[in-house]
């Protein structure tokens, strides 16, 4: 049979083949589409060991490189079943009643989750809850297998008692559990309530567990286990998780300075910065060195605007290409009353889906995440950076942070002369 | 106190003049103050040079290990080498006699295999201190915590990073197909038929076993940056990953397999482009362009695979040519064909007449030469790393894309530098196929036997041989693995193989050069 015809689609500019016109299968995109079937993540650990921190950080990561995923916290459930949160003995491992509602919420949790899996479109979910027993566990795999899900563990184990403590100061005791309860009660009862899990805490074992796929994280990152890593997405997830860290520090961003383009309403090229960005560059040195930071790490682009900019802070900085901004292809270099009078349809299109828009010979904000993604992996590793970029860029790397969705990123406010400073709290 | 004096004369000073260089078009400050640090092309991926300690008993995969992983550093421009103790034994010990050289109550020899280790240790210091390496695999069992104790503080007095790899497999099946791979072959066993050898190694290992104390990240190793391979892949402990590269080095090693599989790379089918000359743009097949397109499914069928993944760039041309295969494929963007900026949709005398400094400066130094507003060789490296790496994880995989491309990644298999890379031969209609084998890679170049324009350009005679030394520092750079210090006499893996369908009149047979270095 004739080869099928290909047609490029007018937004993305991808070239798909058409079937008596109507859009074929046999093609994927590359860089959406990581999973076959879909994936649950099974969170396992004691009490305040970091797992709703992992849930939610990982979620926001896989969101943002395009894979639908979604968390689904057990506590949650148990705190719209139960209304008022009254001390740890609902914890107890005796206390019949307790259980019943734990385990309710826990097949509650998981019929959610079928129904985002498999009727939803989600790829993964992130079932976050203790899981700390065997039973439970296999409760959970059998569910998966069930439904043709792949299933992969993630185990946090911690025994630093600095680190709990922290932990809960952090998160717990501005729980909606302890919203009338003063700093020390809380902790109190939080401590009798890990004493609950205790007993029949069964960690992930080298034997009986051999067979599943896992990553057990020990002591905050300082080893992992990794067991039977089964497809693409667990290798993403596994990576992602042994780069992440729990370090304070701070992340700046901001755009190079105002650049002769700017001055000119024109897009792209690859201009210098006009006389009030250099009074902007200057600007920015003096603001670096108040902020008076440890060890700063400063990258650039690889344009002469963003590289000006750094160079009036007189530190070392390293120059990524793939921070450059977003490639406008034909319409480099042009006004958007260019782009309008020249591309109509291309102007039209733009507004359309401005997140999966690719200028013709150009990239979409779509491309940019892709291409930015080592650069957040290398922020993730790094403690003090300030990344001097571009608009486009520096939306996808806000969204990143500000766990914003692709239909909001390209509206995010990044204007010129103003820097955003980004400290990790909480779980944000 | 003396930075921030330093800082302060620079926000007054500040004239923020750069000036693009010619050759990778990058914009450097062209005044000539102390230069300030300054990374080029991507994040610095390591600071102190880094020693990797393999451990582990013999026929655990720590050569084939220590290779695969400095071929692939190397190829993302990490310069790395291997030093492998045995090579040093077999110079220092003329003929191997039998395993009773490695008994642990054999003096003498105990003597001689801690000189070797000593003397490479020597050379791991020179090719760190004074050779611009950045990565050391020291290939040897280290099975001792001894031995071990002895590197580390090698290390610590030079203030090189160490990073252990440890292989553990107690699956005799893969521990016999590993003696059967790679050990028959070796030059210990020239003189020696397969089931001696055998028998031999087999005692060999032994010797070890008593004195095995593999690395304990939970106690005695809790400090030790490490990563523990259990059972060919299927577990692993990491501890203590110290910075970027050790991360990646990680990402790797639990990426990589050892499943029988081929590798299929093709370019597109000859393009209407192709006919005029034009290099870049966006056309479709040319009519002999479609017939190899038909060519290749009939080539694909024959080859019989199983689950044969197929990958495309998001050109137009590789998509069409996998369409004729009538195989789900996927699209990636990043094996579009690399960006020739300004120059796009012009032929080469175009370019020498509209862009004359631009011609002749890609001749110079073609795997830097960036196009203006387009790409370079260097930037394929750093766009095409993650189909590197999933194609590691994959199995059978037939990816069509583009003669830079298919370049690129033909001198990650085959091991070649970036002064060879884009001189690779990557003709139009020809597969190459690739096998993994022993140590490094079969390749089978398959012509398709459709006529096709030649697109390939020689080297120019009067072009500079080798990379700009100035340049190459900071930047994504491959280099071949460099050739062991010690050779060994007999190469242990087979040499290429060249197929082709021969019929009269067929494109001239051109078949990318040989195997990966030792």
């Amino acid at each position: 049979s004739p080869a099928r015809e290909l047609t490029q689609n007018p937004l993305q500019k991808t070239w798909e083949p058409y079937d008596n016109g109507l859009p074929a299968g046999h093609s994927a995109q590359r860089g959406v589409c990581m999973t076959n079937c879909p994936t649950l993540i099974v969170m396992v650990g004691l009490p305040a060991r970091g797992k709703t921190y992992i849930s939610k950080k990982l979620t926001r990561y896989l969101n943002w490189i395009g894979v639908p995923t979604k968390e689904f916290n057990v506590g949650q459930y148990r705190r719209d079943l139960v209304k008022k949160y009254k001390s740890f003995e609902f914890f107890l491992p005796d206390n019949e009643e307790g259980l019943k509602i734990r385990r309710q919420c826990a097949l509650a949790a998981l019929n959610d989750v079928r129904q985002y899996l498999s009727e939803e479109n989600g790829h993964v979910a992130v079932f976050d809850a203790t899981n700390t027993t065997r039973e439970r566990r296999e409760t959970i795999y059998k569910f998966g297998e069930e439904n043709g899900y792949k299933t992969f563990f993630v185990e946090s184990v911690c025994v630093d008692p600095e680190v709990i403590a922290a932990n809960i100061v952090q998160v717990k005791l501005g729980s909606p559990d302890y919203v009338d309860c003063s700093n020390d009660e809380a902790t109190e009862d939080f401590m009798k309530r890990i004493e609950c899990y205790k007993n029949s805490y069964e960690t992930l074992d080298e034997t009986l567990d051999k067979d599943l796929s896992y990553i057990k994280i020990m002591d905050v990152g300082r080893s992992y286990l990794v067991n039977r890593v089964m497809d693409h997405i667990q290798s993403r997830i596994v990576y992602y998780l042994m780069n992440i860290h729990v370090t304070p520090r701070s992340i700046y961003l901001c755009r190079h300075g105002e650049s002769e383009l700017n001055l000119k309403g024109r897009i792209g090229g690859d201009p210098g910065l006009s006389v009030r960005g250099k009074e902007f560059a200057k600007s920015l040195a003096q603001f670096i060195n108040e902020q008076n930071i440890k060890d700063l790490k400063v990258w650039t682009s690889q344009m002469k605007r963003t590289i000006q900019t750094a160079e009036a802070l007189g530190v070392p900085y390293e120059q990524w290409k793939v921070l450059n901004e977003i490639d406008a292809g034909v319409c480099e270099e042009m006004t958007y009353e260019e782009i309008q009078e020249n591309y109509p349809l291309e102007f039209a299109l733009r507004d359309q889906d401005k997140y999966r828009y690719r200028y013709p010979k150009g990239e979409s904000y779509e491309d940019l995440v892709q291409r930015l993604e080592p650069v957040i992996m290398e922020l993730e590793r790094q403690e003090n950076v300030l990344v001097i970029c571009h608009q486009a860029v520096m939306r996808c790397l806000l969204a990143y942070f500000l766990d914003k969705p692709a239909e909001q990123l390209p509206y995010l406010k990044c204007p010129l002369h103003t820097v955003l400073k980004l400290t990790p709290v909480a779980y944000g | 106190k003396v930075d921030a004096e330093r800082k302060k004369t620079f926000v007054l000073k500040m004239p923020m003049e750069l000036t693009q260089s010619r050759i990778q078009k990058i914009w450097l400050p062209n005044d000539n103050r102390p230069a300030l640090p300054r990374r080029s092309c991507g994040p610095q991926l390591a600071n102190s040079p880094t020693v990797i300690v393999m451990v582990g008993l013999p026929a655990r995969g720590k050569t084939y290990i220590s290779k695969k992983l400095t071929r692939y550093l190397n190829w993302i421009g990490v310069p790395t080498k291997v030093f492998n103790v045995g090579e040093y034994r077999r110079e220092a010990v003329k003929h191997y006699s039998s395993y009773d050289f490695f008994r642990p109550d054999n003096e003498e020899a105990m003597k001689v295999r801690k000189q070797c280790a000593m003397a490479a240790l020597r050379d791991v210091k020179l090719y760190l201190t004074e050779e611009a390496g950045q990565i050391a695999v020291f290939d040897a069992t280290n099975t001792t915590r001894e031995r071990r104790g002895m590197i580390l503080n090698f290390a610590k007095e030079n203030g090189f990073k160490v990073f252990f790899i440890e292989s553990v497999c107690n699956d005799p099946t893969v521990v016999a197909t590993n003696v059967m791979e790679v050990k028959l072959s070796s030059p210990d066993y020239r003189d020696c038929n397969s089931t001696d050898a055998m028998e031999d190694f087999m005692k060999r290992i032994n010797c070890y076993q008593a004195s095995y104390q593999p690395l304990d990240p939970d106690d005695y190793d809790r400090e030790l940056s490490l990563i523990k391979v259990i059972d060919v892949g299927r577990r692993f402990l990491v501890n203590r990953v110290q910075d970027h590269i050790q991360s990646r080095i990680v990402y790797y090693l639990m990426n990589i397999h050892v499943q029988p599989r081929t590798i299929y790379l093709c370019r597109h089918g000859e393009s209407e482009f192709n006919l005029m000359g034009k290099i870049g743009g966006d056309s479709g097949l040319s009519n002999r362009g479609k017939k190899f397109a038909l060519a290749l499914s009939k080539f694909v069928e024959e080859q019989n695979l199983k689950d044969l993944k197929v990958w495309t760039s998001q050109l137009k041309r590789t998509i069409q040519t996998a369409e004729a295969l009538q195989l789900p494929y996927e699209q990636w963007k990043a094996l579009n064909e690399i960006d020739a900026g300004v120059c796009e949709e012009m032929t080469y005398e175009e370019i020498r007449e509209q862009h004359p400094e631009e011609f002749a400066l890609r001749d110079q130094d073609k795997y830097y030469y960036r196009y203006p507003s387009g790409e370079s060789y260097q930037d394929l490296v750093q766009r095409l790393e993650p189909v590197i790496m999933e194609l590691e994880r994959q199995e059978n995989v037939l990816v069509i894309c583009h003669q830079a491309v298919m370049r690129c990644l033909l001198a990650y298999f085959l091991d070649k530098s970036a002064d060879e890379m884009p001189y690779l031969k990557c003709p139009l209609h020809t597969v190459l196929k690739l096998t993994p084998v022993a140590y490094g890679c079969r390749v089978e170049s398959i012509s398709l036997n459709i006529e096709a324009v030649n697109t390939h350009r020689e080297r120019p005679e009067e072009a500079k041989k080798g990379p700009n030394p100035l340049m190459r520092r900071n930047s994504v750079t491959p280099l071949a693995s460099p050739e062991p210090t010690k050779k060994p006499r007999i190469n242990s893996f087979e040499e290429h193989v060249a197929v082709s369908s021969a019929l009269p009149g067929c494109v001239p047979q051109e078949v990318p050069t040989q195997m990966p270095g030792q």
